[in-house]
């Protein structure tokens, strides 16, 4: 008796540990709940519905994390997506340019690691708060796409680009491919490498990683341009999905993303959060419109549920450190 | 094992300038391998910014640093010193130094010079194995950190300090004594040739310090260069094989221990002769009877961090409260404080009942609190003198308005407020270029005077100070004492926590001991002696073995 209750303990003080182990729980009890009502809610054609409405999100969300952790965070995404999606249509299809569509999707990913780096730049180097920065080149970089663009949407990108974002391998479409696979990535890299490691040093005190000997601003500048960079990706792969870039893609996707990241349990003070759990939380706002249409109800609720569970996700965080 | 003394480091005209203040002006530093090498000076003398300089985490704005080439003594470990091993034998022979320019910590961990900072470099969040190998984990060759050896090297280390902190404790867990052995390790970890401490001591009870001497002797043993910084100079002529004194960021004096006396380094220090710092008491039990107490505790409680506390402390009285660390001292002023109300009990303040449940309720009751932990919870380090010594005001509406600092709607007084700070830093002189400085721009000691100057400047009817002299020097010590001495003669009743047993029998009318989270002894000033309050912190019967009890006090934090 006394060892089964000692294995039993055990197990759950091991399971506790994990920390994402409350968005796991509740992820899995949303779905099991909407597959009691309507089984449907998870067949294979709903799954995939789900995951290939999240990709962009969580592939911004594998640098997201890494911000959050160091205590940073990136406003800008929404906007670098599209500008570098509208810069490599525009390098496409432009008759003046008519770029191959291999180097207009390297130009793509390098618009958005640049204005990464500039964000860390200020942020690291001049010292500017995140929000104020990252806020600037959002509007920055939103005007932009508009100008490059002149304000018009760019399509038929040929086959071979929009196979990034409509082909198959085995059957499952690359953008999840691609999505999930940069998820284990990076999951792995900021849970197990020693260079990723050093983000939660800074989040927690950067006063103290510094006089340990870590290199705070590069590392944060650094974890900005690779936010630009997989913000970049995502954007590039958007326009190959739908095989279409418009300027005003992707607005907003940065308030989703941050959501995202923080219920799946990162902290805007830093230190904290995985990537794992923040793809937890995509999954879990991904469900949300599947959901509402499953229930049958009016597809206005969505924002609002998804503030609940922002507003939830913090307060259980509270609730759960108090218990400590 | 090294007869002849060879250098390992060596400054040369050292100079660091910040803003109006020459904190460094020219100095020289020999250290060398095997010796334990200490630096004394007032508040302000320059000792930490000369351990930052020598840990990189500083640049000199002139001078030359000199470190042995990494073979010259036996080396082990550190990358570096593989390269440079052909110049082994070399030994005692000047030219083996080499000129090094540190750019970042990091720099100077790998030439093999660590630091214990007097601020804590401690990320409360991950867990005592990650900060002790912050930046340095065992990683394979993926660059991945290994688990495993990551806990059995802390482990290992831990078990090396003889202290029961497990691998996986986050930091924040942790109490500070805890976390400055943490921080201890976190030096030792490297293997460092040259290892710097900067007040390692001052918030470690006797038990963790013996440990530490004992580790810095066999680290002295095995070649170590050590430079030791610390104001408690008994301390420093323990350990220390020579002392080199600081005054105005200068270097007075580099003398071996054998020629030199507590006062004669008082003296270098300071300039001037000091006499006996803690000054004479002026309350007598005969007045006990007559008044009512000023504070009365009965039966306070709190489950699992201590129980039965019962005192009283008259008008003008002050009380020691000695113990180990994580008797729960510190809980009690907290109690008293209103930061985390104790649930049983009673609170009487001058007759009227009392039960604080949060500061601001217990500083309108009349009862100030001076923190142990000056830079987490004490200071606003990045405000300026003046916000800092306002702050106990600000935050109570009616007694700011009160006191004149802010109009009856609510909008402050600057100018009054200035002339209160100024005033403030005259009385406690506090060393500042003005009131506008940054607290966290000053040094330590006055870092401890703007905490004391802004409790004390509300005349509270009781004060809490908590190990109120905490990196504080003799000079400025001296001077705190009168600070107390000066309140309690107003009236004010001081209770004392203090870790510091001279520091308790020099101040206290009467001294409690507490034990495992219940007041044990309670000791006239007459009858207590250093023996009597060790006994009693360790329990009756105890071995004078310290570890024995450790065990017994609460898991919590003091
Ligand atoms: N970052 C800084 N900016 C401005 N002034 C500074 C800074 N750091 C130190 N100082 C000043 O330099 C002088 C030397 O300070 P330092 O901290 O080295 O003294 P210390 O000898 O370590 O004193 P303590 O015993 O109080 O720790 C002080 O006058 C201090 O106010
Ligand atoms: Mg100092």
């Amino acid at each position: 008796m006394g060892t089964t209750d000692s294995v039993l303990v055990r197990a759950w003080a091991a399971v506790k540990r994990v920390p994402e182990i409350r968005i796991l729980l509740v992820v899995i009890a949303f779905a099991l709940a909407m597959w009691a009502y309507d089984p449907r809610f998870l067949s294979p054609a709903t799954i995939n519905t789900i995951l290939l409405y999240l990709f962009g999100f969580a592939i911004m969300a594998c640098g997201m994390t890494m911000l959050l952790v160091s205590g940073g965070f990136d406003l800008s995404v929404g906007s670098v997506a599209a500008l570098s999606a509208m810069t490599a249509a525009m390098l496409m299809k432009h008759p003046a340019i008519l770029l191959a569509w291999p180097l207009a999707f390297l130009a793509g990913l390098a618009v958005g690691a640049a204005m990464g780096l500039i964000n860390g730049w200020i942020v690291a180097r001049v010292g500017i708060n995140p929000f104020i920065t990252t806020l600037g080149m959002m509007l920055l970089a939103r005007g932009l796409t508009h100008v490059v663009s002149g304000g018009m949407s760019r399509s038929d990108f040929g086959p071979q680009f929009c196979w990034l974002g409509q082909g198959r391998v085995a059957g499952v479409q690359m953008p999840i491919i691609i999505s999930l696979t940069l998820v284990v990535v990076a999951d792995v890299l900021l849970r197990k490498s020693r260079f990723f490691r050093q983000n939660y040093y800074i989040g927690g005190n950067e006063q103290a990683a510094w006089l340990s000997g870590i290199a705070v601003n590069r590392i944060k500048m650094f974890n900005y341009c690779l936010s630009g960079l997989l913000a970049a990706l995502a954007g590039l792969l958007f326009a190959a999905r739908l095989d279409s870039a418009a300027p005003n893609q992707g607005e907003g996707d940065e308030l989703k993303v941050i959501t995202a990241v923080i219920v799946g349990g990162a902290s805007l003070s830093g230190g904290k959060g995985t990537v794992f759990g923040a793809f937890l939380g995509c999954v879990l706002l991904a469900m949300i419109l599947p959901a509402i249409r499953t229930l049958h109800i009016e597809v206005h609720w969505e924002k609002a549920v998804v503030g609940s569970i922002l507003l939830l996700a913090v307060l259980l965080d509270r609730i759960g450190r108090k218990e400590k | 094992m090294v007869n002849t003394p060879h250098t390992v480091l060596r400054l040369v005209g050292i100079h660091k300038r910040f803003g109006a203040v020459l904190a460094l002006d020219g100095v020289d530093l020999n250290v060398n391998a095997g010796e334990v090498h200490a630096l004394v000076g007032e508040n302000g003398a320059g000792k930490s910014t000369l351990i930052h300089i020598v840990a990189g985490t500083l640049p000199p704005d002139r001078g030359e640093i000199f470190l042995a080439q990494s073979g010259a003594r036996g080396d082990r470990s550190s990358p570096v010193s593989r390269e440079a091993s052909h110049t082994e034998g070399e030994e005692g022979d000047a030219s083996a130094l080499r000129r090094v320019q540190f750019r970042n910590g990091h720099e100077a961990l790998c030439a093999g010079i660590s630091a214990v900072f007097q601020e804590l470099s401690l990320v409360g969040t991950l867990s005592v194995a990650e900060n002790i190998f912050a930046n340095r984990q065992p990683v394979n060759r993926w660059n991945f950190i290994r688990r495993g050896d990551l806990r059995r090297q802390t482990q290992a280390l831990l078990d090396g300090f003889d202290i029961g902190i497990e691998p996986d404790t986050a930091v924040e867990r942790l109490s500070v004594a805890e976390r400055q052995v943490v921080e201890i390790l976190k030096a030792l970890s490297s293997r460092p040739r040259v290892v710097l401490f900067d007040e390692p001591t001052s918030s470690l009870t006797q038990r963790e310090t013996r440990t530490l001497f004992s580790l810095i002797h066999r680290l002295r043993g095995e070649g170590t260069a050590i430079i030791y910084v610390s104001h408690h100079l008994p301390e420093v002529l323990e350990l220390a094989d020579r002392v080199t004194v600081l005054r105005d960021g200068r270097r007075v004096a580099t003398l071996p221990r054998s020629d030199v006396s507590e006062r004669d380094l008082i003296r270098l220090m300071v300039g001037r002769e000091l006499s006996d710092i803690y000054g004479q008491p002026h309350w007598f039990p005969e007045k006990q009877a007559a008044e009512t107490p000023r504070l009365r505790v009965a039966g306070l409680g709190r489950r699992g961090v201590f129980s039965g506390v019962a005192f009283d402390l008259r008008p003008g009285e002050i009380v020691g409260l000695a113990g180990l660390v994580g008797a729960g001292r510190t809980e009690i002023g907290r109690a008293l404080f209103g930061l985390a109300p104790a649930t049983e009990g009673e609170i009487w303040l001058d007759g009227r009942r009392i039960w604080p449940r949060s500061a601001g309720e217990a500083m309108n009751a009349g009862i100030a609190y001076v923190t142990e932990d000056r830079k987490a919870l004490g200071l606003y380090l990045r405000h300026s003198v003046r916000d800092n010594l306002a702050a106990p005001w600000v935050s109570r509406a009616h007694a700011c308005a009160v006191r004149g600092f802010s109009t009856g709607a609510g909008f402050l007084r600057d100018r009054q407020l200035d002339d209160y700070a100024e005033a403030s830093r005259k009385r406690f002189r506090i060393v500042a270029p003005d009131v506008r400085q940054t607290v966290g721009r000053l040094s330590g000691g006055n870092q401890q005077k703007v905490l004391l100057a802004a409790w004390i400047g509300i005349e509270p009817r009781v004060l809490i100070a908590d190990e109120p002299t905490r990196g504080v020097d003799v000079g400025a010590r001296g001077e705190i004492y009168g600070y107390l001495r000066e309140l309690a003669q107003s009236g004010t009743a001081i209770l004392l926590i203090s870790s510091d047993l001279q520091e308790i029998l020099g101040m206290s009318d009467r001294v409690l001991v507490m034990r495992a989270g219940r007041i044990v002894k309670q000791l006239d000033r007459a009858e207590a002696t250093e023996e009597g309050i060790i006994a009693a912190a360790l329990g009756a019967g105890a071995e004078p073995n310290l570890r024995v009890t450790e065990t017994q006090s609460p898991s919590t934090q003091t």
